[in-house]
C-alpha cells in the first residue's frame, strides 16, 4: 500500500523548483513561511531606520536635523511599516512554517490564496513607501490617521496611503482565512482542539479578531477616501458629520489589534518556556481560555484611547472597568509561565533569555498599560511619552522580542544549522539594554508633560531625550548583528539535530532538521 | 452548567467548529469579513442614535422649537453665553452682538450673530452648534437660527443673522450657566 502510494504521488515528493520563478510561483507554506519572515524583517530594518531619524532629531532640543513637516512623515511611516509591515507579516511568517508542522498538516489549506496574501504585501508597502517621494510628502497625520488631519488637512498622497492600507488588509484577512481553514480542518487525526500547541491556539483566536477588524479599518479608510473625493461628510462637521466618529471606528479596530500583535507571541513564549524550563506548560486549559477571555474584551474596551475626547462619565467608567479586567486573564498568563518555570531544570539558551525578558518587560508595559486606563489619571498621560513608553513596551519587548525568541527557537527546524549562541546571546543582552534604555526614560519624559509626536522639546526634558537616543541607536544597531547571526546560522551554522532542544515537545521536532520540503504528507498519529 | 454547555458546543468532535471542508470554513470567514465591513458603516448611524440617546456631543435639534406654553419661571434667572469660532481656512468675519444674556427659563431670548465674507467670493457657510454643558443640550431650545440652513454671502457682503432661544423650564436645577457654540464651516461647491 505505502509502494503504490509512492510511486502513485511521486511528483508529491519533488524539491522546491529552481530559481527565481520558485519564490513568485510557490504555494508551499515553508517557502511563503520564509518570504514572509525576510519581508518583514526588511520592514523592520526600513522603520527602525526612521525610528533612528526621530531619535537623531529628539537628540537635542531645537530643530536639528528634518523639517517638522518630514519629522511627521516619518513617526507616521515608522508606526504603520512597524505594525503592518514587521510585527503582523513575521506572525504570519511564523504562523505559514509552523502551524501546519505543529497540527501534523501536509500543508496550509489554500495554499493558492496563501502565495497570493504573501505577495500583495510587497506591493501595498511599495505604494505606502512611494508616498514619500510624492509632492506634499507620504502620510504625515501619525498612523491612527485622525479626521480631519487626514481628511482635510493631509497631503495629496493620503489616497496612496488609503489604497495601500486596503492592499494589507485584504492580505491579512486572506491569511487568516487561510489559518483558520488550516487548523479546522487539516489537523492530523487525534489532534484534537484540546491537544494542539498554544502557538496553534493564539492563533486561531488572532486569525479570528483580524477577520472581525480589519474589515472594519477597510470602511474607516473608505470613508475617508469618500469625504476626501466624493463629498460625503462621515467626519466632517460642517456637512453633518463628526470627527469624533472616526475615533471610534478605528480604535473599533485598532484595540483588538493591539491583541493581534501580542496573542500569537503569548503562544510563541508558551512553547519556549516549557521547553527550557523542562516542565509541561503549566495551566494549558486556563491558557487557552485566558486567550478566548482576552480576544473577546478587546472588543469593548476601545474607547480609552480616547478618553479625552469627551464621553460621559459612565462611558469613561465602563471603559476604564472593562480595560482592567484584562488584567486578570493576562494575569493568569504571566502566572501560568512563571509556574511552569517553577523548580523547572532551566538553562538559558537564547530563545528562553528572549522569552524570559518578554515576561518581565511585556508585565512591565502591562502595568503601564494599567495606570494609562485609569480615566482620571489618563487626562494627565494622554498624548504624551508616558504612552509611547508604554506601547514600546509591550511592542518591542512584548511581540518583537517573542518573535525573536521564536525566530532562535525555530531556526534550526528551518535551516537545519544551529545558530553561534555567543553571538546571539550578544544580540540578546545588547538588545535588551539597549531596549530598556531607550523606552525607560520616556516613562519619566510622559509623566513630566512631555507630548508626543512633536519634533521638539523643552530644555528640561534635554537629559531623558539623550539617554533614550543613545539606547535607540543601540538598539537599532544590534539587530544588524541579529541579521548577522542569521545569515551564518544558515550559510554555516552547526549541524543540527531533528530534536536540538532536550525538553522541547511538539510534532514540528519530529521531522528531520531541515525540515523537508513536503512534511507529514501522511498524517503523524497523535496519541 | 453553562460552562460545560459551551464548552461542549466549542471543543467536542461535533462543535461548532465541526470539520465543514476547507473551502466551506474559508467561505463561512469570507462572508464574515464582508459582513463586518459592512459593519464598518453601520457604526455611522449607531453613532448618531448613541449620541441622541446619551445626550453626548452638544448636539442640538436641528430643527426649530415649537413653543409648547409660555410660561415663564421667574424664581432663576439662566446665563447664556455665545462663542463663535471659524474652522480652519474659513476666512469670514462671525461673532455674537452680545456676549452674553440673562433669561429666565420660558422666557425668549433674542440677539444676533453678525458674519461679514470679506474675500472676493462668493461663499456658503454653514454653522454648527454645541452646547455645553452636556447635560443643558436638551434643555436649549432654538426658535430661530441660522444654523438650520446655510448662509451664502457675496463677495464683501455682511449680515445680521437673527438667533432666539428659549431655555426649557425643566433645566436641571444646577445648571446656571450654558455655553452656546458656533463653529462656522466653509461649505462652498460642497
Amino acid at each position: 500500500m505505502s509502494a503504490m502510494t509512492d510511486t502513485g504521488h511521486a511528483d508529491a515528493h519533488h524539491g522546491p523548483a529552481k530559481g527565481l520563478m520558485r519564490w513568485v510561483l510557490t504555494t508551499n507554506h515553508k517557502d511563503i513561511g520564509s518570504m514572509y519572515l525576510w519581508f518583514s524583517f526588511f520592514m523592520f530594518l526600513a522603520g527602525g531606520f526612521m525610528a533612528m531619524v526621530i531619535r537623531a532629531e529628539l537628540f537635542e532640543p531645537g530643530m536639528q536635523i528634518v523639517e517638522p513637516e518630514f519629522y511627521n512623515q516619518m513617526l507616521t511611516m515608522h508606526g504603520l511599516i512597524m505594525v503592518f509591515g514587521a510585527v503582523m507579516p513575521a506572525f504570519t511568517g511564523l504562523a505559514n512554517w509552523m502551524i501546519p508542522m505543529m497540527v501534523g498538516a501536509p500543508d496550509m489549506a489554500l495554499p493558492r490564496m496563501n502565495n497570493w496574501s504573501f505577495w500583495i504585501l510587497p506591493f501595498a508597502f511599495a505604494l505606502m513607501m512611494s508616498t514619500l517621494f510624492m509632492e506634499g510628502g507620504g502620510p504625515n497625520f501619525g498612523w491612527t490617521a485622525y479626521a480631519p488631519l487626514s481628511t482635510d488637512y493631509g497631503p495629496k498622497s493620503t489616497t496612496f496611503f488609503i489604497f495601500a492600507i486596503h492592499m494589507m488588509g485584504i492580505s491579512s484577512i486572506m491569511g487568516a482565512i487561510n489559518i483558520i481553514a488550516t487548523i479546522l480542518n487539516l489537523r492530523a487525526p487525534g489532534m484534537t482542539l484540546m491537544k494542539m500547541p498554544l502557538f496553534v491556539w493564539t492563533w486561531l483566536i488572532t486569525a479570528y479578531l483580524l477577520i472581525a477588524v480589519m474589515p472594519v479599518l477597510a470602511g474607516a479608510v473608505t470613508m475617508m477616501l469618500m469625504d476626501i473625493h466624493f463629498g460625503t461628510s462621515f467626519f466632517n462637521a460642517g456637512g453633518g458629520g463628526d470627527p469624533v466618529l472616526y475615533q471610534h471606528v478605528f480604535w473599533f479596530f485598532g484595540h483588538p489589534e493591539v491583541y493581534i500583535m501580542i496573542l500569537p507571541a503569548f503562544g510563541i513564549v508558551s512553547a519556549i518556556i516549557p521547553a527550557f524550563a523542562r516542565k509541561p506548560l503549566f495551566g494549558y486549559t486556563s491558557m487557552v481560555y485566558a486567550t478566548a477571555s482576552i480576544a473577546f474584551l478587546s472588543f469593548i474596551v476601545w474607547a480609552h484611547h480616547m478618553f479625552t475626547v469627551g464621553i460621559p462619565v459612565t462611558g469613561e467608567l465602563f471603559f476604564m472597568y472593562a480595560t482592567m479586567l484584562i488584567a486578570v486573564p493576562t494575569g493568569v498568563k504571566v502566572f501560568n509561565w512563571i509556574t511552569t518555570m517553577f523548580r523547572g531544570a532551566m538553562t538559558f539558551e537564547t530563545p528562553m533569555l528572549f522569552s524570559l525578558a518578554f515576561v518581565v518587560l511585556f508585565t512591565l508595559g502591562g502595568f503601564s498599560g494599567l495606570m494609562l486606563a485609569i480615566a482620571p489619571a489618563d487626562f494627565q498621560y494622554h498624548d504624551t511619552y508616558f504612552v509611547v513608553a508604554h506601547f514600546h513596551y509591550v511592542l518591542v519587548s512584548g511581540a518583537v522580542f517573542a518573535i525573536i525568541a521564536g525566530v532562535y527557537y525555530w531556526l534550526p527546524k528551518w535551516t537545519g544549522h544551529m545558530y553561534d549562541e555567543t553571538l546571539a546571546k550578544t544580540h540578546f543582552w545588547l538588545s535588551f539594554i539597549g531596549m530598556n534604555l531607550t523606552f525607560f526614560p520616556m516613562h519619566f519624559l510622559g509623566l513630566a508633560g512631555m507630548p508626543r509626536r512633536i519634533p521638539d522639546y523643552a530644555l528640561q526634558f534635554t537629559d531623558f531625550n539623550m539617554i533614550a537616543s543613545a539606547g535607540g541607536f543601540l538598539f537599532g544597531t544590534t539587530q544588524l548583528l541579529f541579521l548577522f547571526v542569521v545569515i551564518k546560522c544558515v550559510i554555516c551554522g552547526k549541524k543540527a539535530a531533528a530534536k536540538p532542544w532536550e525538553g522541547a515537545d511538539g510534532l514540528e521536532w519530529s521531522v528531520p532538521s531541515p525540515a523537508p520540503y513536503h512534511t507529514f504528507s501522511t498524517p503523524p498519529d497523535v496519541k | 452548567m453553562a460552562f460545560s454547555f459551551l464548552r461542549s458546543k466549542l471543543l467536542s468532535e461535533d462543535s461548532i467548529f465541526r470539520r465543514e471542508g476547507k473551502t466551506g470554513s474559508a467561505a463561512r470567514m469570507a462572508l464574515v469579513a464582508v459582513a463586518m465591513f459592512g459593519f464598518g458603516f453601520l457604526l455611522v448611524p449607531i453613532y448618531d442614535v448613541m449620541c441622541k440617546a446619551i445626550g453626548i456631543n452638544g448636539k442640538t435639534d436641528p430643527n426649530p422649537y415649537k413653543v409648547v406654553e409660555a410660561k415663564v419661571d421667574t424664581s432663576r434667572k439662566i446665563k447664556i453665553q455665545f462663542i463663535a469660532t471659524n474652522n480652519a481656512a474659513m476666512s469670514w468675519e462671525f461673532g455674537p452682538t452680545v456676549k452674553e444674556i440673562e433669561v429666565h427659563p420660558g422666557e425668549v431670548g433674542s440677539l444676533s450673530f453678525y458674519a461679514r465674507n470679506p474675500t472676493g467670493k462668493r461663499m456658503t457657510a454653514q454653522a454648527i452648534p454645541s452646547v455645553t454643558p452636556f447635560k443643558g443640550t436638551d434643555f436649549l431650545h432654538k426658535t430661530e437660527c441660522f444654523c438650520f440652513t446655510t448662509q451664502t454671502l457675496d463677495a464683501g457682503e455682511e449680515i445680521d443673522m437673527p438667533l432666539k432661544i428659549i431655555i426649557d423650564q425643566d433645566l436641571p436645577k444646577y445648571i446656571k450657566k450654558l455655553t452656546l457654540s458656533y463653529t462656522l464651516f466653509d461649505v462652498t461647491d460642497m
